[in-house]
């Protein structure tokens, strides 16, 4: 069996899934595929370029907000708005980032760095009164409605987008990762004073890596605000999102392409069921499908370091970028 | 202008309670080299079990101080014995899953098992004051601030005069030459951590006398633990407490000049400018 | 000799206030191989990083082939054409063998596909081709030191500077490196400029011999007369190599 077969195999099932599945599965797998995507554009600053955020929330939070006003506002089609949330986005990663780089600000301390201004910005929309402040902010839902330029329609039409979202990451992520760019990425990881010694531009590089990561994870963002229609600073900007971003790509493999996808499939398969079992014995308490997250962290960072699909990848004899 | 004089006061001391907690992150990371990030977990889960003693003895939280950073200096020793040992050494980021893995369990822990309401410890004096001067100082305040003293007094004189306080300043200083002189430094860092551990039941019997305890309280703490060792520097004993101060004050005074709400923007905004311009923190020496 | 392409002048480091390095001049001539050699702390590896831009002389110049390179960062040095290896090696221990040294080669390469290719060819020469798809935490000292070579090799350089890449090799994997490097020298004009303490490499590769003692250079010429110079003996060949 190879990678590509293996991934067409999976796209052909998730093409076909909405004609055989009911409401909730249809609900679960879309939450699937957006954790997927988001995991895949977090790979990119942690898994290629080894530059640790635990503040994603923020570029979620931004493209979510943006897109939200400018559609609310403007009447301005989620398509369109995508544009400027990137570019919202993009900018304060290039700005967290330019500080960061050129203050030296490494390892766990950028991490610090990045929940600063993800926290910061998540009490200033709390305080802000024209996106609602901690009250929230609505998009207004009429239903019947099918307008995919917009992103206004049934969940169905979620579906294909978080799909069309997360393969076209997967792609990009694939050729950036085999690109010049990508071989910079990796060369800084594993050690940034070699990089520069071999001729990478380890600032560019890096702020590269921020660029592409925010922006993706913005157009995330977007699908949120317009899947969800309401979007609250404490919840969209909160660590805790931050943290759920994260916990994909880890469980599945740092540094793989595959890896935030199978570790997206398996934390929310596990929690959803873990959810469910609990609810079928009339036990539905916050937090259990949280302790079950965490003891899968802990199993596999302690058990497999590496992530899930090396593992898996060497058991069903597949290529290591697969 | 008195009620800025209070306002301070009042910001001072519940900075030196923060300071103790930052104190307990900053010994682990300065010894064992590891970032807590339970942190706030394990503080919250302190807040619980005085208000557990509190509600079904009803005792005192500061009487049960003692008793509750024993329990978490065993929680403490398991842990670094039996989880975080085998990551000394490891990529950074792989440490800080593992505890990130360890504050996911223990804050939701808590809640499948409290449940999100917030948990208030009634005391008789919880609305007494003192008066000094021309400052009205809370008394609840000011016996935690008290406490905190004494204990970040005891850890000074344990790490100055003691074998054993002694023993563990070298594993941080030169860990080479500690393993050479024969130090046991996997126990010395299980005691280290269940130390760091201790302050954390220390200092959270002490704020639940100040807030109720709540869940989601957990984040929110580590979170200002690391911003007071940061701003203090890590691994700086006096910085934790300056630090401390320095963000129970500025808390206080946007508390009441602005909004409650608005508090913690100042203390990520300082947080922001120290990484930048001062990564070593306040007191904290140059690399 | 040849015309000069390396010119260093005055180069001069201190670290809180130890005069690491001291007003050292020194020119590497076009095809030449120059050997600096000094007991342990004598500022040849901080010569080093000032010339590749790991670090920022306090004083002095540097120059490649006319042109002023000094305080440039690490990475435009190494796209002006010196390549570096480091004394404690640093591979990308995550990556394999070829892609480590397809990093460098991007540097010489239009395209990914191309520093492939010629990465595979620098890791034949340095006798590493069967090793290619290893990931370099799994070498050994020799064949990372020599992953090391291959990696700055790669990037096309117009002048190698080698820090101590002897060190840690068996006497016969020395003299290999050394007759790799020397072809490179003969058949391609490589210039060479090379830190290193194991003599018996030093004398068969050096044209020139450059000697740093205390940060400042006590002694310069061919290798003969080098070693046969009292005060060379005296601080450093007397003690260590002799």
């Amino acid at each position: 069996m190879t990678a590509r077969n293996l991934l067409l195999g999976l796209l052909a099932v998730l093409i076909a899934a909405p004609a055989v599945i009911g409401a909730y599965p249809l609900a679960v797998l879309i939450l699937v595929l957006h954790y997927a995507y988001l995991g895949i554009a977090w790979n990119v600053m942690m898994g290629f370029a080894g530059l640790l955020s635990l503040g994603h929330a923020l570029y979620v939070g931004l493209g979510a907000y943006v897109a939200a006003a400018l559609y609310a506002s403007f009447g301005l089609p989620a398509l369109l708005g995508a544009i400027p949330a990137a570019i919202v986005a993009t900018l304060a990663g290039l700005g967290i980032g330019a500080l960061g780089f050129r203050f030296r600000v490494n390892g766990v301390y950028f991490a610090l760095l990045t929940i600063a201004f993800a926290e910061f910005t998540r009490i200033l929309f709390d305080h802000m009164g024209w996106t609602g402040g901690s009250s929230g902010f609505f998009l207004p839902v009429e239903h019947g409605q099918l307008n995919p330029i917009a992103l206004r329609g049934p969940p169905v039409l979620f579906y294909y987008v978080a799909l069309v979202m997360t393969a076209g990451a997967f792609v990009l992520a694939r050729s950036l990762m085999r690109s010049r760019l990508g071989y910079a990425w990796l060369a800084i990881r594993e050690d940034p004073d070699s990089a520069a010694a071999s001729g990478v531009d380890v600032f560019r590089a890096r702020m590269a890596a921020v660029a592409v990561s925010s922006a993706l994870t913005s157009l995330g963002g977007v699908f949120y605000a317009f899947y969800y229609n309401n979007m609250y600073p404490e919840q969209i900007f909160s660590m805790a999102r931050s943290i759920e971003i994260i916990l994909a790509p880890i469980i599945g493999g740092l540094g793989t392409l595959f890896g935030p996808v199978l570790g997206s499939f398996v934390l929310t398969l596990l929690g959803e069921g873990t959810t469910g079992l609990l609810e079928h014995f009339g036990w539905a308490a916050p937090g259990a499908k949280q302790v079950i997250y965490g003891l899968a962290l802990l199993v596999i960072v302690m058990v497999q370091p590496a992530g899930l699909w090396p593992w898996l990848a060497k058991r069903l004899r597949i290529g290591r970028d697969g | 202008m008195t009620v800025y004089l209070d306002i301070v006061a009042s910001g001072v001391l519940t900075g030196l309670v923060y300071g103790l907690m930052a104190l307990g992150l900053s010994v682990i990371f300065g010894v064992v080299r590891v970032v807590n990030f339970a942190h706030g977990e394990l503080t919250v889960a302190a807040m619980y079990m005085a208000w557990v003693m509190a509600g079904s003895l009803g005792v005192d939280p500061i009487l049960t101080l003692p008793l509750i950073a024993a329990a978490l200096f065993a929680i403490g020793y398991a842990l670094q014995r039996h989880l975080v040992e085998p990551f000394i050494g490891r990529p950074e980021h792989e440490q800080f899953m593992l505890l990130l893995a360890v504050s996911i369990i223990v804050l939701n822990g808590l809640l499948l098992v409290f449940g999100p309401d917030a948990r208030h410890v009634a005391v008789d004096y919880a609305y007494d004051s003192f008066e000094l001067g021309p400052m009205l100082l809370d008394t609840v305040r000011v016996y935690a601030a008290a406490a905190a003293m004494v204990l970040a007094l005891g850890l000074y004189l344990f790490f100055r005069f003691t074998d054993l306080g002694t023993a563990i300043r070298a594993c941080a200083d030169n860990l080479l030459g500690a393993q050479v002189v024969g130090l046991d430094v996997r126990r010395l860092y299980a005691l280290t951590f269940g130390l760091g551990c201790a302050l954390v039941g220390a200092s959270g019997t002490l704020m639940v006398l100040m807030r109720d305890a709540t869940p989601i309280l957990a984040v929110q703490l580590t979170l200002l633990a690391f911003i007071v060792v940061i701003i203090g520097g890590l691994g700086s004993m006096a910085g934790a407490l300056v630090g401390g101060v320095l963000i129970g004050v500025s808390e206080a005074l946007a508390g009441f000049l602005l909004m409650p709400s608005l508090k913690s923007l100042f203390s990520y905004g300082l947080l922001i400018l120290v990484l930048l311009l001062r990564p070593e923190g306040l007191m904290g020496r140059r690399a | 000799m040849a015309e000069a392409l390396l010119t260093a002048t005055g180069l001069s480091k201190s670290f809180r206030g130890l005069k690491a390095v001291n007003g050292v001049s020194f020119s590497v001539g076009q095809g030449e191989i120059l050997a600096m050699i000094g007991p342990n702390g004598a500022g040849k590896t901080t010569c080093f990083n000032l010339i590749a831009g790991a670090m920022r002389p306090d004083a002095g110049e540097v120059r490649l082939a006319g042109q002023s390179v000094t305080g440039l960062r690490a990475d435009q040095i190494c796209r002006a054409g010196i390549g570096r290896t480091f004394q404690l090696v640093k591979p990308f221990a995550g990556l394999s063998v070829l892609d480590n040294v397809t990093v460098g080669a991007l540097n010489a390469a239009r395209h990914v596909a191309e520093a492939k290719e010629r990465a595979r060819a620098v890791l034949d020469l340095l006798d590493l081709g069967r090793k290619i798809d290893e990931p370099a935490s799994s070498l050994t000292l020799p064949d990372r030191k020599r992953l090391e070579v291959a990696r700055a090799l790669a990037t096309g350089p117009k002048l190698l500077l080698l820090d101590e890449v002897m060190a840690g090799l068996r006497p016969t994997e020395c003299d290999r490196l050394v007759e790799i490097l020397a072809g490179l020298n003969r058949r391609d004009g490589l210039t060479i400029l090379l830190i290193e303490h194991v003599m018996r490499a030093v004398m068969k590769l050096a044209q020139r011999i450059l000697v740093l003692h205390h940060g400042e250079q006590i002694a310069e010429g061919s290798p003969e007369a080098v070693v046969r110079d009292p005060a060379v003996l005296d601080s450093y060949l007397g003690e260590e190599a002799l």
